[in-house]
């Protein structure tokens, strides 16, 4: 459950998934598209207090009250401004409703097992824990992350 | 193809809890020297119909444990078996034996078996006793009249019993005749002296669909069709005709069996047509879109309230109709979660006996206003805190006989469990005529366990240090109570409801425990404050007043923090945009507002830019996508769709220290 992406792709070969790629500055990420419930325009959140800055706060989205995280603020990555084409993705992780603030969103891609490749050590702020690997699209490359692993994590302390 | 039951396990499981409840309340209520036939009816059909479920899904200790009983039941409902006393304890004893075999079922808690088998077999002796007394005082002959008076005093609602008289008819035809009525009831005959027929039958057709069905056989004017109403015993003459009745003894049983099918089926089909069986889920998910729909109801008066109203009368009109329409569906469906106290009352009147009984005393309880309605999510919370007020009272108020007749008091001691709404509060009173709370006891098991106290404290601080944890001044620990765990437990319960505790007490006379609830926990009365561009709600309950500050009342006190006078007296001031870091809030205290706010007997107040209005508002569980923030107790949904934070007031008194 936990290597979901990994483990998928080791036991049935011939299995592809598919992910919603985005971008965060001049990086460009990829997320299991089934964790992903709609995406929607940047709407002002109502600001919560003494929480860690990339927790913009919270928004209602048709009368559920969900988070919205800024992943630029969280990775440092792009100029977190706000306008007409930032784009919330919102995620569904088994019921838990989380709104992602990204830079833009790309298009949806089809990996093969043989296109995600385990990804060398990083230096970037994510958790290797999160990552599932690199996905290599001709000469595209995307972070492929576990983002329920991610957004569960204490550091992003959106559970308690 | 198979079905997978084990879905319907939870239906059996409601419905058997809530015949068992059923069941307890009549047997309680039962009047054991003149039991009424209606009563043992119902609590047989009670166990019968749990025997029916538990032996579907193949509960076969529940099946047993029901047979055993429900043949018991059976017994006394046909007065074989004269009812006593023991005879409800036992009934009461399977009762909890049930219970325990259901939870051992659906929560796989452990089943005392040894308590299974002692209960069966008490009801098991009592069945024989009554055996022994059922064949020395009824003589054999009579044995049919019996199985007549049975089947008599069974007769449901809408059935009638008529004896069908016809002349010497072939048996060719009477066998017809007995095929085409047993298709309309119950039916036996009998061969009168003069080599007539006559029929007695049991239905719910009436005499003229009789009369069509014989007319196909037998000469309709020789035909003699009466209702037997009342239970008249049979004629002699008829006894005599028994020696030619077709085995009465086994008759019995298949003549009482289809009845008793139909009258249950009647019965469950009136519960089900009058209430359906929802999940909550579902209920609260309509409970959100109806919220939802608020909202949207909010947007479009904004909206709207720009337009011209001589131009767009006919739309406004329909906006204001459509409001009214919304608040209606409203309230309708917030009713929905509501259910009558009586749900909590009715487990007490069985505790009260049991614990009378264990304590050698006597006690008349009492319930009022079990018809007030409270939230579902309310309801449940309540049972453990009035559980223990309850058996508090029984323990500790109320005294035993002898005291009480000493003290000039009757024996029997009252106990009244009381629900009434009081404005948007709903108020549950545990009153007592007992003893009354000793202020002196208290105060020196306060002392000793090193609570700060002093003599001339008032009563009502006096008698909230009884909420303090660990806080117990019986004398002896009984299995009842008297450990001092309880009453802190109890207030913390409610505290975290949003209600409150108080006591009133007097030396003697008894005391009162008052519990004050909001109606429900979805909806609350908030008043809308603005620090800097932020809007948060405060929940109305704890605030007394507002007003704006004079600088000469605002002090600084080292280690202390600010205190603000109000009227003689100082008040802890909080600054709201502090808590909350909030920019671009209004510098001068002086042009702000302080609310001043209550709870649990502390003032305080809480410093803010503006007052922006009262309204009600739905509260949002910030848990359910995020997680608990400090200070803040649940958001909201404002009428322009935005999100606003309700203010945890019990939190923000905490950060005084």
């Amino acid at each position: 459950m936990q290597e979901n992406g990994l483990n998928n792709t080791e036991h049935s070969a011939s299995q592809t998934q598919e992910f919603l790629a985005f971008t965060l500055g001049n990086e460009e990420y990829g997320i299991d598209i089934l964790k992903v419930q709609e995406l929607r325009g940047y709407e002002a959140p109502t600001r919560i207090a003494n929480v860690p800055s990339f927790i913009k706060g919270v928004i209602n989205l048709r009368g559920l009250i969900i988070p919205i995280v800024d992943m630029r603020l969280k990775f440092d990555l792009g100029d977190p401004s706000y306008d007409d084409s930032t784009v919330v993705v919102i995620l569904n992780l088994h019921g838990r409703i989380t709104g992602m603030v990204v830079d833009s969103v790309s298009d949806v891609t089809t990996l093969t097992p043989e296109q995600i490749r385990a990804s060398p050590p990083m230096t970037s702020s994510l958790d290797e824990a999160c990552l599932i690997g690199l996905g290599t699209i001709e000469e595209r490359m995307l972070i492929l992350i576990d983002i329920e692993k991610l957004m569960t994590s204490p550091e992003m302390g959106l559970v308690d | 193809m198979t079905v997978d039951m084990s879905q319907f396990y939870e239906v059996f499981f409601d419905e058997a809890m809530e015949l068992l409840a059923e069941k307890e309340r009549l047997l309680l209520n039962i009047n054991v020297t003149a039991p009424d036939t209606e009563d043992l009816n119902a609590v047989f059909r009670t166990a019968h119909s749990i025997k029916g479920g538990a032996a579907t899904f193949g509960f076969s200790d529940i099946t047993e444990m029901t047979h055993v009983l429900e043949s018991l039941l059976d017994r006394i409902r046909k007065n074989e078996i004269i009812l006593t006393i023991e005879h409800v304890d036992a009934f009461l004893a399977a009762k909890d034996v049930l219970t325990m075999l259901i939870d051992g079922h659906r929560h796989g808690s452990t089943v005392q078996h040894q308590q299974v088998a002692t209960v069966s077999q008490r009801l098991n002796r009592l069945s024989e006793l009554g055996n022994v007394v059922a064949s020395t005082s009824l003589p054999v002959e009579t044995a049919a009249a019996t199985v007549e008076v049975a089947v008599e005093s069974l007769l449901p609602e809408g059935m009638h019993k008529y004896h069908v008289t016809l002349p010497v008819t072939p048996q060719r035809d009477v066998d017809a005749l007995i095929t085409e009525l047993g298709l309309m009831g119950a039916v036996q005959h009998i061969v009168l002296p003069n080599d007539g027929i006559q029929f007695t039958l049991i239905t719910e057709n009436s005499a003229d669909d009789i009369f069509a069905v014989c007319s196909f056989v037998v000469d309709i004017d020789a035909l003699k069709i009466e209702e037997v109403s009342a239970v008249v015993p049979e004629p002699e003459s008829e006894a005599v005709a028994i020696s030619v009745m077709v085995e009465p003894a086994i008759l019995e049983p298949e003549v009482a069996q289809p009845q008793r099918r139909e009258s249950d089926k009647a019965n469950t089909n009136n519960a089900e047509s009058s209430s359906i069986r929802v999940s909550i889920e579902k209920v609260d998910q309509l409970i959100n879109l109806v919220g939802e729909l608020v909202i949207t109801q909010a947007m479009i008066d904004q909206r709207i309230a720009v337009l011209d109203p001589m131009l767009y009368e006919n739309l406004l009109n329909s906006v204001n109709q459509l409001a009214r329409n919304t608040r209606d569906l409203q309230e309708s469906v917030m009713s929905i979660r509501m259910m009558p106290m009586d749900y909590v009352f009715s487990r007490f009147p069985r505790m009260v006996r049991d614990l009378a009984g264990k304590l050698g005393k006597k006690i008349d309880f009492i319930t009022q206003g079990a018809a007030t309605e409270l939230d579902k999510g309310l309801i449940e919370r309540i049972v453990d805190p009035l559980n223990h007020l309850v058996r508090n009272s029984v323990d500790h108020g109320i005294e035993i006989p002898s005291v009480r007749r000493d003290a000039g008091k009757s024996e029997t001691g009252k106990l009244t469990l009381a629900a009434s709404h009081q404005g948007g509060n709903i108020v549950i009173e545990v009153r007592d005529d007992g003893a009354g709370l000793n202020r002196e006891r208290i105060l020196q098991k306060a002392q000793q366990q090193g609570i700060a106290v002093s003599d001339s404290m008032p009563d009502d601080e006096v008698w909230q240090l009884i909420f303090a944890p660990g806080f117990s001044t019986a004398e002896a620990v009984t299995d009842v109570s008297g450990r001092g765990v309880g009453m802190d437990v109890v207030k913390r319960n409610i505290t975290a409801m949003g209600g409150t505790v108080d006591i009133r007490s007097t030396r003697g006379h008894g005391s009162t425990m008052r519990i004050s609830l909001p109606l429900t926990l979805a909806i609350l009365d908030g008043m809308s404050v603005k620090v800097g561009a932020e809007v948060y709600i405060v929940p109305l309950t704890y605030v007394i007043e507002s007003l704006q500050p004079e600088a000469i009342n605002l002090k600084e006190v080292a280690g202390q923090g600010r205190l603000i006078k109000v009227r003689e007296e100082y008040l802890p001031l909080i600054y709201l945009h502090e808590q909350f870091s909030i920019e671009n809030h209004c510098e001068n205290p002086e042009q702000g507002i302080v609310v001043i706010l209550l709870i649990d007997g502390k003032k305080a107040a809480l410093l803010v830019d503006s007052l922006v209005g009262q309204q009600q508002v739905v509260v949002k569980n910030l848990e359910s996508n995020f997680r608990k923030v400090s200070g803040i107790s649940g958001a909201t949904i404002l009428g322009d769709g935005g999100v606003s934070l309700i203010l945890d007031v019990a939190a923000l008194m905490r950060t005084l220290g």
